[in-house]
């Protein structure tokens, strides 16, 4: 009956993996975020369109299916900030969160257009589904996409912290972030911080993709989205100012999810969300600056 | 006090002048600015002063590229720079700091000035030793590996001064630097500035309402009262004018033997 005897160590492994999934996906909106100031409500559907590039190449070999992921995702991307982000610029966050709305329609409505060429909704991705099969560690199965996605996550963040503290470009996005309008004054290229920014964000997105996917293999043009929500809120409740924080709320969303997910009965499942964004309602209601936010000058780091 | 320190005679040719030529600015109507012409040279302090409105801040900013004048014209080392973008101006020897530092408070102390260093040409390891080195100079070494937004006022102003001497300018401006500087500290600040003038041989203009610091450092004075100049001259030419104590010294103008 108690709700910790349901958490196994099984489902701690799914909630590690979860975690480690939104967390890069925090990532991918945090940075973006913290450059353009831009909360990008179309950042599932970046992976969505991997999620299909890996459907439809599933005759590839894996490798080759992959790459034409990430090209795909950062090509859209780059797209996504070149047509309308950049014409928004000098937009107010308002104007440019709704237009990310209507990009993220869009781009669903193309993708539904795109999928029902065959006749059928939804398409599988299944050269990359045998990650999705489980290993035995110590008497407990844990799937091998657990590790990647534990595994890729930390590489990544580690990357992106390497390249952020000790790279030119890295110290030319956290003054962007910090204050872009003397950034720019003092010679930091709006242009190449954002590029920069757009660029790592679709990486990790298409890695989000690949590991998503692996998940659930079936893509349909919603696919990410439900995903993208929560990470959002997830996001925020960790403090959308700072990019570590956010990348915690992201992981803390992810990982809380599938506890609860485990802790309710089978048949309670629907009340899932309705679960998780009540707690999202008590944290913030307790840290109005985010779980992770401490002090004054919580409001102030961005990157 | 402290002994005036006067251009030289090679320091006042126009490729070592800073000037402003008979320059104006309307905003919808209202003449902020009325053909103001300033000369700044090289090795001197000219304090910049006027009460709140008279357009100080609009000249600052016709000066460094943030504004435009409705007519009128801006010349560096004799190029005219009039319509030349804030960075580009930076880049050929003028610097400035700015009235609320503006520094980035989520980097450190070290990354602030490396990101100026980085914003006039020099790349990564250059960057990095010309900051340490002007970290060194402004007494912040200490403190390099700080966040900026941790700062105390004093050391907040220093770091605006090394971030625009990093970028080794002719010429900095600064934005009331002793706004929020606490009385005891000014002294120092005084220091600073006489050093910017001293060893790095740049011309300063300095723009702030504290008289004890104006008078302390300033070389010549230039007061603006609504948009035009009201007087020129040196610190004891502006103390004597009844013009200037009216419009602006006041009674401060009696006590400002600092």
């Amino acid at each position: 009956m108690s709700v910790l005897a349901s958490i196994d160590l099984n489902t701690l492994g799914d909630a590690f993996g979860l975690g480690a999934i939104y967390a890069l996906m925090a990532v991918g909106i945090g940075l973006v975020f913290g450059v353009l100031r831009l909360v990008n409500f179309a950042y599932g559907q970046l992976i969505m369109a991997g999620a299909y590039t890996l459907a439809y190449t599933t005759s590839w070999p894996v490798t080759a299916s992959i790459v034409a992921c990430f090209a795909v995702v950062v090509a859209l991307s780059l797209a996504m900030d070149r047509l309308v982000f950049r014409p928004l610029r000098s937009s107010s966050p308002a104007v440019m969160l709704v237009t990310t709305f209507a990009v993220s329609f869009l781009l669903q409505a193309v993708a539904l257009i795109i999928d029902l060429r065959d006749g059928t909704l939804g398409e599988v991705a299944s050269a990359v589904a045998p990650l999705n099969q489980a290993i035995t560690v110590g008497g407990v199965d844990i799937r091998k996409v657990t590790f990647v996605a534990v595994g890729v996550a930390l590489g990544a963040l580690v990357a992106l912290a390497l390249v952020l503290a000790r790279t030119t470009i890295g110290l030319h996005t956290r003054a962007a972030a910090s204050d872009f309008r003397t950034a720019r004054l003092l010679g930091v290229r709006a242009n190449r911080v954002i590029g920069f920014a757009v660029v790592v964000s679709g990486l990790l997105a298409g890695a989000v993709a690949v590991l998503l996917t692996v998940q659930n293999p079936f893509v349909q043009p919603a696919f990410a989205l439900e995903d993208t929500i929560v990470v959002l809120v997830g996001v925020v409740v960790g403090g959308i100012d700072r990019l570590w924080t956010a990348t915690l709320g992201g992981f803390a969303i992810g990982f809380v999810s599938v506890l609860v997910n485990a802790a309710l009965p089978t048949d309670q499942t629907i009340f899932l969300p309705s679960v998780v964004y009540a707690l999202v309602i008590v944290v913030l209601l307790l840290r109005p600056a985010g779980l992770f936010a401490w002090g004054r000058r919580a409001a102030m780091e961005r990157v | 006090m402290g002994s005036p320190a006067p251009a030289s005679e090679l320091e006042r040719r126009p490729e070592e002048t800073l000037r402003a030529s008979a320059v104006s600015r309307s905003f919808e109507g209202v003449r902020a600015l009325q053909e103001v012409t300033l000369e700044l040279h090289r090795h001197e302090v000219v304090g910049l002063v006027g009460p709140n409105g008279a357009g100080k801040s609009t000249l600052v900013n016709l000066l460094t590229g943030f504004d435009l004048p409705t007519s009128g014209t801006v010349e560096l080392r004799g190029r005219e720079i009039t319509r030349w973008s804030a960075h580009r101006r930076t880049r050929s020897g003028l610097a400035r700091t700015f009235q609320h530092s503006r520094s980035f408070r989520a980097l450190s102390v070290r990354e602030n000035v490396e990101v100026a260093a980085l914003g006039v040409g020099a790349r990564g390891r250059e960057a990095r030793r010309r900051a340490e080195e002007l970290l060194e100079r402004l007494a912040l070494t200490a403190l390099a590996d700080v966040r900026a937004d941790s700062l105390a006022q004093g050391d907040e102003r220093r770091l605006g001064v090394a971030r625009a001497l990093v970028t080794e300018p002719a010429f900095v401006l600064m934005d009331e630097p002793a706004a929020g500087l606490p009385e005891a500290e000014v002294p120092e600040f005084a220091a600073v500035v006489r050093a910017v003038r001293d060893d790095h041989r740049a011309g300063v203009l300095l723009i702030d309402h504290n008289m004890a610091l104006v008078m302390g450092v300033c070389d010549r004075i230039h007061v603006l009262d609504q948009g035009r100049t009201l007087a020129a001259g040196t610190p004891e030419e502006i103390r004597g004018d009844l013009n200037v104590a009216a419009a602006y010294l006041g009674e401060t103008a009696v006590d400002t033997d600092a």
